[in-house]
This record gives C-alpha cells, structure tokens and sequence, in this order.
C-alpha cells in the first residue's frame, strides 16, 4: 500500500515536471520565434502530462477539487478562446481603424458614425426589422394552425408531422438554392417571365416564404407540444358546458399554452433577426431600391447579418463591419432582456 | 353527429395533404430535375419529359468528381467534425455541467454558470472577425494551424455550442438526487469514478437531446466553416461545398440540384431512422432553452 502511493507519488512529480518544461520549452520557442515543427506537439503532449501528473497527485483531501477543476477545463478553455476573448477583442477593435490583420490607431466612434451615415446601412436594419415582424408573426400563426391541425381528427397525422417538419432539417444554404431554382425557373411561368427574386419587395416576400417554410414545422412541434400538455378533462368540461370550438380555443387552449407562445414567439425574433443563410443563397441582397435617404441602393434585400458580412469580408472594412456586428449584439440583448422579463411577468400571474 | 365527424375528418385530412403537398413540392423538383439534362429542365421543370435514370447517373457522377464539389471529401469533413464536436461536446459538457451543478452554492459555479447563460444570447456575428484573427495568430504562435484544419473547427465548435450544452444538462443533473453518489462514495469510488460509472450512465436522455440540437446545427452550419475552413481549402464541409460550386455553376441547374440532392441525403436518411427522436430533440432543446 505505502509502495504503491510512492510510486504514485514519484510517477505524479515526475510528470508534473515533465509537462512543465515541455511547456515553458514550446512557449519559449514561440516567442523567440523558433520554427520548429514539433512546438505544437510538445505543448499538447505538456498540457497532457501536466494534468495526468496533477491527477495523480496522492492527496485525498484535495483529490475532489484537483478532479473538478480538470473535468471544467475543457470547456471553458475552448469557450474562453472562441466567445470570451474574440468578443472582448470585438468590442475594442470597433474603435479603432482594424484591418483584420493589424492597427494602427484608435478612433473612438468614427466607425460607429460612417454607418450611421451609411443609408445602405439603415436600410438594412429597416428590412430586418420588418422582415422579423412578419416572420414572427406568420410563423406563430401558421406553425400554431399546423399543430391545432396535427392535433385534432386528422388521419395519419404522425405523417403529417415529419413532413411539415422535413424542411427543417436541411441548412439555409442548400434550402436558398432550391427555392431560387423554384422561383426563377418554376414560378416563373405564373409571373409573366418576371422572376420574383428580381424585384426588391417580391424577393423580400420570397425570403418570408422560404423561411416560413423552413421554419413553420418546427415551431409546430413546439406547439403541438404545448397543446397536447392542456388537460384532457378541462376540454372535457368545457365540452360538457356546451363550449363551441372556438371559445374552448381561445379562452381555454390560448391561454393555457402562454408559456409556449412566449418561447416560440422568442425564438422566432431571434432566429429570424440572426437569418444569414436563405438570405444569402437566395438573393445575396441584390435588389435596386431607386431612392432612400436621397441614395440609389443596390442592396435592396440586405438583412443585417448579411451586411455585417459583406461589409467585412467583401469590401473589406473589419472595423466597420466589427461595429456594425456590436450594434446587432446590443439590439439582440435588448431584445433577449426584454422576453425574459415577460415570460417572468407571465409565470408570477400563472 | 358521427356523420358530420366523419367528414369533418376527411375535410381536415385533405387539408393536410394539400398543405403537405405544398411543403414537399420543392423536394420533389429536386428529386426529378436531378434525373433531368439542362435543356430539358429549361424546356420545363415540372415535367417528367428526358427524366432518366442513366441521366441521373451522369449527373452524379459529373457532381461528385467535380473539383469544386468534391463531394467524397466535403462529406467526410462534414461528418468528421461533427461527430467529432459532438462526441467532445457531450463528454466536456456533461463533466462541466456535473462540476458546476454539485457546487451550486459556490460563489464561483454560479459565476461560471451565469457567463455561460449570458453568452448564449451573443451571435456568432460580432465573435466572427475577431475570431478568425485570434485564430490565426494563436495558429501561428503555438505552430499548430487553427484555421484551415478540422482540428481547430472542431476547436470552435466545442467552445460555441458549450454554453447551450451545459445548461441544458446542468438543468437536467440538478434532478438527479444526490444521495446516488455519497452511496457511491461510501462504497470508496472516487469522484470521477463516480461520475463515469454512476451520473454519465444516468445523462443518456438529455445527452441525446443536445447531440441532437448540437449535430442539427453544426451539420447545416454555413458561416463558421467559411470562414474557418475556407470556401476554396480541400477541407470544405457539405453547405461550403454547395455554395462553392453553385458559385462556379451558375444556372447549371442540373448539377447544382443533383448536388442540392445529395448533399440533403445523409439528413434525410438519418431523418427516417430517428425520425421520433430528432423531433422530441428538437422541442426539448426549444423548450429548455
């Protein structure tokens, strides 16, 4: 017993030492600039024995704490470098003049000032917010009929289910490109030889569609879900008290599945204001619009996510577009902020 | 009575069908535009006319050898990394999530627990330039290429879908009583041992759960691996590929909707397999987040 937890103990050292000097090695050849191809490899295999050593550490009283720290590891190390230090990076390289690559100086709210002075810019943010209107609106009401429909008399309706919900399941980017074939080459014939897409306000309509397609069978579930969690004997009741369909829908299943318009109605914002892809595969913003703010714009169905996009990669401007993307965080916590609030509001009167 | 219930369901059933029919019609232009030559798909897309299966074949095999396309390849980064992400994702997130729901009265859990609540609410725009930046120069610094390698998508995927993965499952290990494992400690496991032998086994639901939500989304993920992996590098992931060869293929439609085809393919099939699991994933994963 004794010779095994030395031998535990001498492994432990052994490997903490180890881990060590392979790090501070491989970190010292990063930073004066040693190309030696095997730097990477002797940090990972560092990190590894550093923590098999601390693991092995013969110590029962902190044995708990050394295991929790290593099974938290992971993960926050990979979340700390991909959300934690990019953002706070973001932040700060929306006041300076970043290239992507390097600064050079710091230029407080300049970036914050050009696109506010950018009508492609405001109209951009104008679309996205009457597109996710629409969206969240039409998706509710239609995905809330689908489900009324998959949970009534209906024949086969596990069926009906997976088909509404098969739209679902596929990425923006393939769905856009479908959608342009059926509008450009299909619908075509019923539209005079004027393809939908070609015109700003039918092609904003079309995204809406897409969309809607894309996302009505998912917002169904949610409340198919919530439908079938209403008590069967309150329907019951309601139904021996003479209710007619609609009063036991509006003043017994509405209100008793707030909680699940609430999460859909969230949802829908958030992903409809976030939508990149279909608008992307579908338009690629393209669209003349002859004269907002007394500018002719070409970008006329732009949502805000795509414009963040274009303007940093396409044309180029990082800091621009960095600013841009923290005005589009800042609208987003808003948003966020507010829907918790009411869906709290909403379960202290529940 | 039961009469009018009788056509009150066939009323409802051919609603169904109609809007059925609606949401399946761009499938199946897909399905047989992708049996179809060019000239024929212009001459009419909505008709069987030239539709052949030695067509369909030649269409095929013109997408899947393409350069731009490389379906073999962008299906094996596709698969590669998210089932890479999402076996990492399920194993880091529910160790996480296990530390931080049996210190829940600790000030630094609960500190842990916020940040990661908090930042489920940022959206990959505003993270996207810096990251791609600190990715490269951390790749160049540590000589361990971040950008352009599955290694470090994978990398990324871990750190973005951690904060929905933890909060999902410390959520669901909050319910699990605790008494499981001070049995557990009494009988001399360890803490991990107990994790691993005693919590993990317990997780499989809500597991299944978020690899559904998590896979869903990194699959069909676009913008990450764009800018990432790069539209024109050999590490292309399937919606990088279609996009990359619709770029070069404009208005081919008879290989773009083959290549629409069989990129959808794989989803599908893992569709009609778990078809019940996917959608109460799905609801879940919406209801708890």
């Amino acid at each position: 017993m004794k010779t095994k937890a030395q031998g535990n103990s001498a492994l432990s050292f052994i490997l903490l030492i180890a881990g060590i000097v392979l790090l501070v090695a491989a970190l010292a050849m990063d930073v004066m600039g040693t190309k030696f191809a095997g730097r990477g490899a002797m940090l990972i295999f560092g990190i590894i024995a550093f923590f098999a050593g601390l693991y092995l550490i013969p110590t029962m009283k902190h044995h708990r704490k050394i295991v929790y720290f290593i099974f938290l590891f992971p993960l926050l190390f990979t979340f700390a470098v991909t959300v934690i230090i990019p953002l706070v990076l973001g932040i700060g390289y929306s006041f300076t003049d970043w290239t992507g690559v390097k600064i050079t100086k710091f230029v407080g709210l300049a970036n914050y000032m050009s696109m506010f002075k950018d009508p492609a810019f405001i109209y951009s943010i104008l679309i996205t917010f009457v597109f996710v209107i629409i969206n969240m609106v039409l998706i509710n009401v239609i995905g809330f009929c689908l489900a009324l429909l998959c949970t009534s008399s209906i024949k086969a309706s596990g069926f009906f289910r997976a088909a509404y919900f098969l739209p679902n399941l596929i990425g923006g980017i393939v769905l856009g490109y479908i959608w342009q074939f059926v509008f450009n080459n299909v619908l075509i014939g019923m539209t005079n030889h004027i393809s939908l897409l070609s015109q700003s306000k039918t092609a904003l309509l079309c995204i809406v569609v897409v969309y809607l397609w894309q996302y009505g069978g998912y917002i169904m579930l949610i409340y198919i879900t919530g439908l079938t969690q209403v008590p069967g004997d309150v329907l019951e009741a309601a139904n021996i008290d003479g209710a007619t369909p609609m009063q036991t829908l509006f003043q017994i299943k509405i209100p008793m599945i707030a909680s699940t318009i609430t999460i859909c109605t969230f949802l829908t914002l958030t992903s409809a204001f976030k939508q990149f892809d279909v608008n992307m595969a579908l338009t690629n913003g393209a669209g003349s619009v002859p004269n907002f703010m007394g500018a002719y714009l070409s970008n006329g169905t732009q949502m805000l996510a795509l414009n963040i996009y274009n303007t940093a990669i396409a044309k180029n401007s990082y800091a621009v577009g960095q600013a841009k993307a923290v005005l589009f965080f800042i609208i987003l916590a808003v948003v966020s902020l507010i829907q918790v609030r009411i869906s709290n509001s909403k379960e202290v009167e529940l | 009575m039961s009469q009018t219930k009788r056509s009150r369901t066939i009323i409802l059933t051919i609603i169904g069908i109609i809007i059925a029919v609606y949401i399946l019609f761009p499938f199946y232009l897909v399905v047989l535009n992708s049996f179809k030559k060019q000239t024929d798909i212009v001459a009419s897309p909505i008709a069987w006319l030239g539709a052949s299966f030695s067509q369909f074949v030649s269409n095929v095999s013109s997408v899947v050898g393409n350069s731009n396309f490389n379906f073999w390849t962008a299906l094996g980064s596709s698969t590669c990394i998210t089932v890479v992400s999402l076996i990492l994702l399920a194993l880091f997130g529910s160790m996480a999530a296990w530390v931080i729901s049996r210190n829940n009265k600790k000030a630094w859990a609960t500190v842990i627990y916020m940040i990661f609540i908090a930042s489920m609410i940022i959206p990959f725009q505003v993270v996207m330039l810096p990251l791609i930046s600190t990715f490269r120069d951390v790749g160049n610094f540590i000589g361990i290429p971040m950008l352009k390698s599955i290694p470090g998508a994978i990398f990324a995927y871990c750190g973005f879908g951690g904060a929905m993965t933890v909060f999902i499952l410390t959520g669901f290990i909050k319910g699990v009583p605790y008494d499981l494992e001070e049995a557990a400690a009494i009988d001399g496991c360890s803490p991990e041992g107990t994790f691993f032998k005693v919590i993990l086994p317990l997780l499989t639901p809500v597991i299944t759960t978020v690899t559904i939500l998590n896979g869903m989304w990194i699959w069909n993920d676009y913008l990450l691996p764009s800018l990432m992996l790069g539209n024109n590098s050999k590490y292309k992931t399937l919606p990088v590929a279609v996009q990359a060869f619709v770029g070069s293929y404009v208005k081919q439609w008879d290989l773009i909707l083959t290549a629409a085809l069989l990129a959808i393919l794989p989803m599908i099939i893992i569709f009609l397999i778990a078809q019940k699991q996917i959608m109460e994933g799905m609801v879940e994963g919406a209801v708890k987040g």
